[in-house]
């Protein structure tokens, strides 16, 4: 049996998201305007991005104090409730990487390098990379290639050229690495790793209810995280885990579910 | 001026730094074309634009126009152009040209009037048309039909028009727009004059000391004659003095030593406090000698009305007939009684409007009788009533009205007045362009070089073809008119018609066209040249009556416009370079040019068309006994009398009118023409199917030529003298009267112009002949017992009082608004909207208002706004900081874009001698949309 | 870094350990060297013109959050979000004034919504006790003249750049001169007074040559800088930009300089090839 359950609401809240902010921008509505660098909510208060306003401060200017609020207010956020928790359920592009792995199984085409042969910290250094090159060049350097807002500015102020930028992770996660930008290299998902240690929401395994299907490890796009499916009882600890529910969706024997924990 | 602000930097310093980073290329630039000139080739011709005259040089290559110049050798412009003048080379070429003829049909191709245009042939556009005009003709008698013309027709053109219609149909239904433009320059010319067109020419810029603007912005509307103006003010900063008249600020005001920004309508205060201001307190400033031989003091009724039509016609509404009403009769206001004084009113008399019909009827009065009529006009008077900036002191106004006082009466200062539309659209617009002529003849500054009033031309052919010509109801060539019968004899001599041909009652005006197509009177109109459902008045009675009544509209012309969008039948027209063609300035100066390349499409030049519908009519349909209304005896019957012409009843128009023995005279090829083409009479590569829906191939004829002979043999002799065709092609142009192969720069002169000289009258003579008998009398009413007395030779001296607009802001309607041009764009911009660069420049026509008034509406730059009148509103633009800079209560919007269709707003009040319509004040309000 | 180490990342002996820190390193220098130098070509001074009260470009680009807020606040649609094939740092907004220019609200929408003060409302703020922000005080740019391409230059009636101009006769104002080929007509020429130019960028958007003979360029390179070491001796103010000048004097007994050029004479006595 199919359960789609928190693929669709996963759906549904990004595409609303996206939606409010295309509608700040073309239609005046003010429930969200801006993208997901800085958003102003109900023309009352800024939310932004806290690696963004990181980087800003790594170049040596300090923003107005709204910003670093907002960056505090979404930081605070995710690192409670779900860390990675903004990778599957907000970001635009986790639907293009979601996309290119779907074909990927649908097809059995082979990617050059399997998910397990590159390793996943390269994202920790883009991290850090991102923050020195911020201080040694005076720029917020990953801001300037950072496909998440290219492809959301694409998208709200309507440029076709985020397409290519769309266009070159999806071959690059179906092509090269399995997994490759969101698993590998984003730097915006790693920070949430980094700061979402202490979340509250995590999925809990139930080993007496597993029958080792194997399922929701063929769905995992972080499959590391999964090693104690079919081992013990408990939650999925590592924070590289996006709170993305597939393996929940897919679970037949109720092993797997979402659990908020203080 | 701006002379002081030299010291800014200047951009010339940081020009290097665009240099420096790519941006200035002329060099390379330069190499490339030289190599290409052998296939092109350049001709003379004129710009297609305003009354200014530039000449150009047109480069040809491959049957398409490929860029112009200023020609060096045009004494206008010497090889210079404005900004529009500039696009010449672009402006055949938009993209949506009228290519084919275009026709509302219903499903089976046959005329419906509510049908969609799809294109059809000439021959079945012809047929239409033939079938049309017949059957108006038919119910309605000549009178049934008319035609909007032009002063943007070629000289040509507007002949043919003319011979088609008042020798052809016995119609004076043909009016040109050129009615909105110059009628009351006309007037005033002929009122005062005898004979129209100024005395002056362009040389008076370079010879004057005074440059005075009354209403004229020409810095934008003749901006090759303003760079010569400030040439002159360059030469002599101290001496040279430049005033400007006007109701707002704009950008002739940049150069002038003083603005003065008046009230509308109180131009004809001003002008008579100038006057009292000599008569009274600079008597030494009279040129006595010159009055007492040349001069002869008259004034006029004064109950005229406003040009509009009676309050119970059934298509107003109660909006409208609030200001209508005053064409009935008029409560006088304070300022009112005390100008009307002379005549024993005051304040709050009913002033009730008896002379409507005689609006023109004027007698000879005394000196003195003019002296006693101007004793109101005393500065605190005239300043009172006339001050246009609520922002300014009346003690700063009046020292202004000193400062101009002073310019005018200085002896030996050479003072000339420039004025344009806001003399001219003018509810007593004959009255004000008098009291120009009052006060130059007071001081013997008229018709001497460097001094004159000079009244600037709108159109490029405004005088050379609707006034010359006499493209207008009333009007026959040079100066004739319809109602005298010795005019009419000779037309029929000319034109070689039985006597009595010609109709001797006065046509219906542009105006009068209108209303009488709102009025089920006219059932067919051929437009041409011309914008009329754009370019008039009180648009949405018009528009409504031409698509909704039982009529049909022809539109030529070379791109779709409002007026096209309103007509049953579309034509597509030759465009200037596209034909052989003539204009004529307002410095009378004439200028022939040739045809350059084929027409686009199956484009045909209006000639042709004109001379095309000929063929349809037979002397037996036309040429009977006809009625017409307030004619006591019908037309008469002409048929009887063809014989002796070599004509029979079934002889066309066009064998008639066009192909004559003398026309087939002007053979084709003629060496004038070697190596130019001519679509008429040889027709043309494109092998176009004509009215018979056969290949055109041309009338065999130099038919231009013969077009043009004809028409200057009216002139010839009676100080309209033109030169012959072919000289024309040799020179830049001649200023009329040309006599003995030589232009005239100052008529009326003895030293300059040889029919003054003949006339042995000293120095000057007026020799104009119309309106020369006039009866005497004091101010209130000519004196039958002192009976009449002839002027021969004689120029008139006006009195002419201050009489407020018909419709002036109120409590509902608080604004003046006052339309007008932008220098990017000519009349409706149906040529300079489809030029790239200018749609650029100048996208949309804004409302121009004072920044106060536009913070009082809670509006600021940029807003949107309703400008509202009791007539229509449109949507527009604010703009507080831009060219034109209103004082409080004065908004200004120009007429260029149908987008902001601000004609239906103005009110189709008139000059009631003039027929020309006011649409430079009427009452609106202004709130945010 | 995370605890939850992939497996294969786990140093699982001293020569392993030391063979990752140097795979880290090149990571970090491999990485660092080709998107540092992409971060430094992007950053790069531009031609490119920034929305009102922008702050001076090279803070801008830092400032900046690339939040699109300013871009849709402006009613004109003349504010864009540069994207990565503009050949601009990714994301900022700026102008093309031949395009759409800046028609210059007098509320300028476009500032006070910026969250991070990239864009700043107290740089157009008049010296008024209440302070209000003053559009003209903006400075976005300055339109240079291209005398030989401006048709006016060439005696043609045009000056729409001037009719256009919000500040008419402030900013653009006309220079007349006698045009002595024609010996009748004068030069009305557009003339930029720095001092008022907004940068708005109408002048260039209606200028009617092909290419625009008036352009707004960024003030960092339209503009000039005297030298301190002169100071106008007719304007007393002008001593002020000595307040910050460099007094300190080489007192460095090293005399190499001259020694070196008195010690190479060879060339006195030789001639040239």
């Amino acid at each position: 049996m199919k359960n789609n359950k928190y693929l669709i609401l996963r759906r549904i809240i990004q595409i609303g998201i996206l939606f409010l902010f295309f509608s700040g921008a073309n239609f005046g509505i003010n429930i969200l305007k801006g993208n997901l660098s800085t958003a102003i909510v109900a023309d009352k208060f800024y939310l932004s991005d806290p690696y963004a306003v990181l980087q800003m401060l790594f170049t040596g200017y300090i923003p107005a104090v709204e910003v670093i609020i907002g960056a505090v207010i979404i930081l605070v956020f995710y690192s409670l409730l779900g860390g990675r928790i903004f990778c599957s359920w907000v970001c635009p592009l986790n639907i293009i990487t979601d996309f290119a792995s779907y074909v990927r199984k649908k097809t059995g085409i082979k990617p050059a390098l399997k998910m397990k042969t590159v390793s996943g910290n390269i994202r920790y250094y883009v991290v850090i990379l991102g923050l020195l090159l911020s201080f040694i060049t005076g720029i917020a350097s990953f801001e300037l290639i950072n496909p998440i807002s290219i492809f959301f500015r694409g998208l709200i102020f309507g440029s076709v050229f985020s397409l290519s930028t769309v266009l070159i992770i999806f071959l690059f996660d179906l092509f090269i690495v399995e997994h490759g930008w969101c698993g590998h290299i984003c730097p915006v998902g790693a920070f949430y790793s980094l700061t979402g240690k202490f979340r509250f929401l995590k999925i809990y395994h139930t080993y007496e209810n597993c029958t080792l299907c194997m399922k929701c490890k063929r769905v995992c796009p972080e499959i590391q995280v999964l090693e104690i499916i079919g081992k013990e009882t408990g939650n999925i600890k590592s924070s590289e885990c996006t709170d993305c529910g597939r393996c929940i969706d897919v679970c037949d024997d109720n092993a797997l579910k979402f659990k908020l924990k203080m | 001026m701006n002379l002081s602000r030299r010291n800014f930097i200047k951009s010339s310093a940081v020009a290097t730094v665009a240099a420096a980073v790519g941006i200035s290329l002329p060099k390379q630039l330069k190499a490339a074309p030289q190599k290409a000139e052998s296939d092109w080739r350049w001709d003379k011709a004129v710009c297609r634009f305003c009354g200014t005259g530039c000449g150009i040089m047109v480069a040809t290559k491959n049957d398409k126009i490929v860029a112009v110049k200023g020609d060096p050798a045009a004494p206008v412009n010497r090889g210079l152009n404005c900004i529009k003048g500039y696009f010449n080379a672009k402006i055949m070429y938009g993209e949506d040209r009228l290519k084919v003829p275009l026709m509302r049909v219903n499903e089976n191709g046959e005329f419906d009037k509510h049908g969609k245009f799809k294109p059809i042939s000439w021959k079945k556009a012809f047929d239409e048309m033939e079938k049309q005009i017949k059957k108006s003709l038919k119910e309605l008698g000549p009178t049934g039909i008319g035609i909007f013309g032009s002063g943007q027709y070629t000289v040509q053109e507007g002949y043919a028009a003319v011979k088609l219609m008042k020798a052809g149909f016995r119609s004076n239904n043909i009016d040109p727009n050129a009615r909105h433009c110059m009628a009351s320059a006309v007037a005033g010319f002929i009122q005062t004059f005898g004979i129209d067109e100024p005395a002056g020419c362009y040389d008076d810029i370079e010879l004057t000391d005074t440059v005075v603007t009354w209403g004229a912005n020409m810095s934008e509307m003749h901006p090759i004659l303003w760079s010569r103006v400030t040439d002159r003010k360059l030469n002599n900063p101290d001496k040279v003095k430049i005033i400007n008249l006007t109701t707002f600020t704009n950008r002739t005001s940049d150069l002038a030593d003083t603005e003065i920004v008046f009230r509308p309508q109180t131009d004809l205060a001003i002008w008579n406090y100038l006057a009292r201001e000599i008569v009274y307190n600079h008597p030494e400033a009279i040129d006595r000698e010159f009055i007492r031989k040349h001069i002869v003091f008259s004034t006029g009724v004064v109950d005229i009305g406003y040009g509009m039509r009676k309050p119970d016609h059934p298509d107003f509404t109660d909006k409208e007939r609030e200001t209508v009403k005053q064409q009935v009769s008029k409560k006088l206001s304070e300022a009112e009684g005390i100008s009307l004084s002379y005549l024993g009113y005051k304040a709050g008399d009913i002033l009730e409007m008896k002379n409507t019909k005689s609006a023109g009827k004027h007698w000879l009065i005394s000196f003195e009788d003019f002296k006693k009529a101007l004793a109101p006009y005393t500065l605190d008077y005239v300043a009172e009533v006339s001050k246009g900036n609520a922002d300014e002191s009346l003690e700063d106004y009046k020292n202004k009205l000193k400062e101009l006082t002073k310019l005018y009466v200085e002896k030996n200062r050479k003072i000339v007045s420039f004025w344009t539309m806001g003399m001219n659209q003018h509810t007593r617009g004959t009255w004000v362009n008098e009291q120009a002529y009052m006060v130059h003849f007071l001081l013997g500054k008229q018709a001497k070089p460097g001094s004159g009033a000079f009244s600037l031309t709108g159109q490029p052919s405004a005088c050379g073809t609707a006034r010359e010509v006499g493209t207008f109801s009333h009007r026959l060539p040079a100066d004739m008119v319809v109602t005298n019968p010795k005019h009419r004899a000779i037309a029929e001599k000319i034109w070689k018609l039985p006597t009595g041909t010609i109709n001797p009652k006065v046509g219906s005006h542009v105006m009068k066209i209108h209303r009488d197509i709102e009025d089920g009177k006219i059932k067919f109109v051929w437009v041409q040249v011309n914008n009329p459902y754009q370019n008039t008045a009180s648009a949405r009675h018009w528009i409504k009556a031409a698509r909704e009544l039982d009529n049909f509209i022809v539109v030529s012309d070379g791109y779709p416009g409002i007026s096209a969008k309103v007509a049953d039948l579309v034509l597509p027209s030759a465009m200037i370079y596209e034909k052989w063609g003539a204009y004529g300035n307002a410095e009378r100066r004439t200028q022939h040019w040739k045809q350059q390349v084929t027409p686009v499409g199956d484009a045909m030049p209006d000639v042709w068309q004109i001379v095309e519908l000929s063929k349809r009519f037979k002397i037996r349909e036309v040429w009977g006994e006809a009625q017409i209304s307030g004619l006591d005896n019908p037309l008469p019957d002409v048929t009887n009398k063809l014989a002796d012409l070599g004509y029979n009843p079934n002889t066309t128009l066009y064998e008639v009118l066009f192909a004559n023995k003398e026309a087939k005279s002007y053979s084709w090829p003629d060496p004038i023409g070697t190596g130019f083409q001519n679509t008429e009479s040889e027709g043309d590569k494109r092998t176009v199917l004509g009215s018979d829906n056969k290949e055109w191939k041309g009338y065999g004829f130099f038919i231009q030529k013969y077009l043009w002979e004809e028409y200057r043999r009216f002139g010839e002799g009676h100080g309209h003298d033109y030169a012959d065709f072919d000289t024309y092609h040799k020179v830049r142009g001649l200023k009329w009267p040309v006599v003995d192969g030589k232009e005239t720069q100052w008529r009326f002169n003895a030293k300059y112009d040889p029919y003054a000289q003949k006339a042995g009258t000293g120095d000057f003579a007026f020799y104009g002949k119309a309106l020369k008998n006039l009866p005497v009398g004091d101010l209130k009413s000519p004196n039958p017992d002192k009976g009449k007395q002839k002027l021969d030779n004689k120029a008139k001296i006006f009195f002419r009082p201050f009489m407020d607009a018909p419709e002036i802001p109120d409590k509902n309607y608080p604004f003046w608004l006052s339309t007008g041009r932008v220098l990017e764009h000519w009349h409706s911009g149906t040529m300079t909207m489809r030029v790239p660069e200018l749609y650029r420049a100048v996208p949309e026509a804004l409302c121009y208002m004072n920044p106060k008034d536009a913070g009082a509406l809670g509006t600021k730059q940029g807003d949107l706004v309703w400008v509202e009148s009791r007539r229509g509103k449109v949507k527009c633009h604010v703009d507080t900081r831009g060219r034109n800079r209103p004082p409080k209560g004065l908004v200004y919007v120009p007429w260029f874009d149908e987008k902001v269709f601000i004609n239906r707003v103005t009110l189709d009040a008139t000059c009631p001698i003039s027929k020309q319509t006011d649409f430079k004040k009427c009452a609106v309000k202004v709130y945010k949309a | 870094m995370s605890e939850e180490k992939n497996k294969d990342f786990k140093a699982t002996s001293r020569k392993d350990a030391i063979k990752t820190i140097f795979k880290g390193t090149g990571y970090l220098a491999l990485g660092g060297l080709v998107w540092g130098g992409y971060v430094d070509d992007r950053k790069k001074p531009e031609l490119v013109l920034r929305p009102p009260g922008a702050l001076k470009e090279d803070i801008f680009i830092k400032a900046c959050i690339k939040c699109g807020l300013c871009v849709e606040a402006c009613p004109y649609d003349t504010l864009k979000l540069s994207i990565p094939s503009d050949n601009k740092v990714a994301g900022t907004p700026y102008f093309i004034a031949r395009d759409i220019p800046c028609y210059m609200c007098t509320d300028i929408p476009c500032v006070p919504v910026c969250p991070t003060g990239a864009l700043d409302m107290t740089s157009l703020y008049t010296d008024d006790i209440l302070p209000k922000p003053d559009v003209n005080k903006i400075r976005m740019g300055l339109a240079v003249v291209n005398k030989e391409s401006c048709i006016a230059f060439w005696g043609i009636q045009c000056d729409a750049c001037y009719r256009a101009c919000p500040l008419l006769n402030e900013a653009i104002t006309i220079e007349y001169d006698k045009n002595e080929r024609t010996g009748k007509h004068a030069f009305l020429k557009p003339v930029v007074n720095a001092e008022a130019c907004t940068g708005c960028g109408i002048c260039e958007h209606v200028c009617v040559t092909e290419i625009p003979a008036i352009k707004v360029l960024p003030l960092s390179i339209a503009t000039g800088k005297v030298g301190n070491h002169y100071i106008k001796g007719w304007d007393p103010e002008d001593e002020k930009r000595l307040e910050n000048v460099n007094s300190d004097v080489n007192n460095d007994k090293d005399n190499s300089g001259a020694i070196d050029y008195l010690n190479n004479s060879d060339d006195l006595l030789e001639d040239e090839e």
